[in-house]
């Protein structure tokens, strides 16, 4: 057992590192492992059958039919050397005897493990109904070639089950093709939950102006299928019945925790708890130096944030976070890197470039410092506790890198900028109408959580303090 | 493609058009695996990118090693 004695070197030259979940997270920290000397074995264990692929464009160019939905293998960096077990899901972990427990009863040793789990979608809630031909949703590639092939058979409605930024995508890419499409958010807009009531107002003219048929403050009731198990029409909470021959349901993502149950790690529906430098947390709080953590599974502190806990389902922090986790996987105590990645995203749809840079749903006000919502085209900075904690943009994308600085110098909120162009006094701050925190809102790609590292004691914080 | 990076700048647009293409004003779509007869385009594009955006791989440089269990590339 080459690490057991917490020997980074002995690790770096000897050891085996294992890596569960094949995708974004895993190969990013596999690569970085590598880069970083380490010369030991590597495993990597994936429950899909296939090679670490992209998620984004499967939203985007593959429902538009311009890229096949097993077209987005992600580019590799460097060779890695590792044993692939794909189509294989961990089912255990036993922390004790560092083992990973495999689908097929097998068990693998490990000297430091990554979990690298991420999330899947979360399923239409009756199963009967989530069964019938034509109810989808949107997650793997798998996902995305189903979706796109009833787009190919021109449905003559689909139906879109929430508005966060995955059943956004969707619905442009059905309207960009011409497919008409209704749309059920049970919040007042879309996006609501990421980006709050104000940009939500601009994004429900988006999908008006595209002639989406959007109807929020609706939730669905129940999908009926006809005799052959085919979906007919959906109920809704108005009482209404719509006709669709596809639903997608786009309600949020569920984190890939279950196989870690009973295992003894802080490990829960938020997500698996790790200190800033990616090392998971066990049930009582204390962080493990053999188990580390990244990607949209992992929950861990931001500095930036209050050391609030955050999860953040975005591509740039699976990254960012992998190749932390990797850093301190082969680094000694002393060398070990924080991740203090600044959250950021973007998203395309009904051909707007929506990005956003920190936390808005920590925002309280947000103030519109260039362009303007009329026009969808705008800068919003939004502010928490009289400093600026995030910044969205639609079309507005190449001010982020300034207004990302903003905030990791806690510049101040409202902001006063000469070089901006608002009238004398600067732009004047409006509430950023998040909904209730203590409310379900579908999908914020960003989730706040309490202090408590222990999920058997933590306490729920809301956004606003 | 890191998206985060972008900053709409079209130039790999503008040196691969087949690959790259700007979708409205600011939103870039890209074909994520391009055929080899696209591969100077794409080098060309990737090397223009003012803020490094593109990573690229090529089949021939490295995959994944003799034994894995999945099927062949692209
Ligand atoms: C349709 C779509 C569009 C997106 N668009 C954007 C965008 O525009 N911008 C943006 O910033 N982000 C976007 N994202 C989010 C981004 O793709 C994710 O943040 C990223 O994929 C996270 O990577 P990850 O490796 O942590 O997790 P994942 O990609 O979820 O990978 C986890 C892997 O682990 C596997 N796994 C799970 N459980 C087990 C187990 N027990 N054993 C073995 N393997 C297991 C899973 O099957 C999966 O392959 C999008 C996501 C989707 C689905
Ligand atoms: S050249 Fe780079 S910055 Fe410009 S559009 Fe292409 S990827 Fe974006």
């Amino acid at each position: 057992m080459p690490a057991a004695d917490g020997s980074a070197e002995e690790f770096r030259r000897r050891g085996h590192a294992v890596v569960v979940g094949a995708s974004l997270a895993g190969l990013r920290a596999a690569e970085t492992l590598r880069e970083e000397g380490f010369a030991g074995t590597l495993t990597m264990i994936g429950d899909e059958p296939h090679e670490p692929y992209d998620r984004p464009p499967l939203s985007k160019q593959v429902l538009l039919g311009r890229t096949g939905a097993g077209d987005t293998l992600l580019p590799r960096r460097r060779a890695l050397e590792a044993r692939w077990l794909l189509g294989t899901a961990a089912t255990g972990l036993d922390l004790a005897g560092r083992r990973v427990r495999l689908a097929g009863g097998e068990e693998v040793r490990y000297d430091r493990l990554l979990i690298a789990t991420g999330t899947r979608a979360r399923p239409w809630i009756k199963e009967t109904e989530a069964a019938l031909d034509g109810v989808l949703t949107l997650r793997t590639g798998d996902d995305a070639a189903r979706l796109a092939r009833r787009l190919d058979a021109r449905p003559r409605r689909v139906l879109v089950i929430g508005a966060g930024f995955t059943g956004s995508e969707i619905t442009s890419a059905c309207r960009e093709r011409g497919i008409d499409v209704t749309v059920a958010e049970r919040g007042p807009a879309p996006l609501v939950g990421a980006l709050g009531g104000v940009v939500g107002a601009v994004a429900a003219e988006l999908h008006h102006a595209h002639g989406v048929d959007l109807r929020c403050g609706i939730t669905v009731t129940a999908l009926e299928g006809d005799p052959a198990g085919r979906l007919r029409c959906a109920h809704l909470s108005d009482g209404t019945t719509l006709e669709a021959d596809a639903a997608v349901v786009a309600l949020g993502a569920v984190r890939n925790t279950e196989w870690l149950a009973g295992s003894g790690l802080a490990a829960g529906p938020r997500g698996v708890a790790c200190d800033a430098g990616c090392r998971a947390f066990d049930v009582h709080g204390i962080v493990t130096d053999d188990v580390f953590v990244a990607g949209d599974v992992a929950r861990s502190p931001h500095p930036l944030f209050g050391y609030q806990f955050l999860s953040l389902e975005h591509w740039g922090n699976a990254v960012a976070q992998a190749e932390v986790a990797a850093h301190n996987m082969v680094s000694p105590g002393p060398e070990r890197r924080p991740h203090l990645w600044l959250p950021a995203f973007w998203s395309a749809q009904f051909g707007i470039n929506i990005k956003s840079v920190g936390v808005p749903p920590m925002g309280r006000e947000l103030a519109i410092v260039q362009g303007s919502l009329a026009e969808r085209r705008f800068a919003a900075v939004y502010g928490h506790q009289g400093r600026v904690i995030a910044a969205v943009t639609f079309d507005h994308g190449r001010w982020l890198p300034f207004y990302g600085r903003l905030i990791e110098t806690a510049a101040p909120f409202p902001p006063d900028f000469a070089q901006v162009d608002r009238a004398p006094g600067g732009p004047r701050p409006i509430p950023a109408e998040f909904p209730d925190p203590a409310l379900p809102t579908h999908g914020p790609t960003v989730t706040l959580s309490g202090y408590a590292p222990s999920e058997r004691r933590v306490t729920f914080v809301p956004a606003r303090v | 493609m890191d998206l985060n990076r972008c900053e709409a700048y079209a130039q790999c647009a503008f040196q691969a058009p087949d690959v790259f293409a700007m979708h409205g004003e600011e939103a870039l779509m890209y074909e994520p695996c391009p055929g080899d007869e696209r591969r100077e385009q794409v080098m060309r594009a990737a090397a223009s990118c003012p803020v490094q955006a593109i990573l690229v791989e090529w089949p021939g440089g490295p995959a994944v090693p003799e034994g894995a269990a999945t099927g062949a590339r692209g």
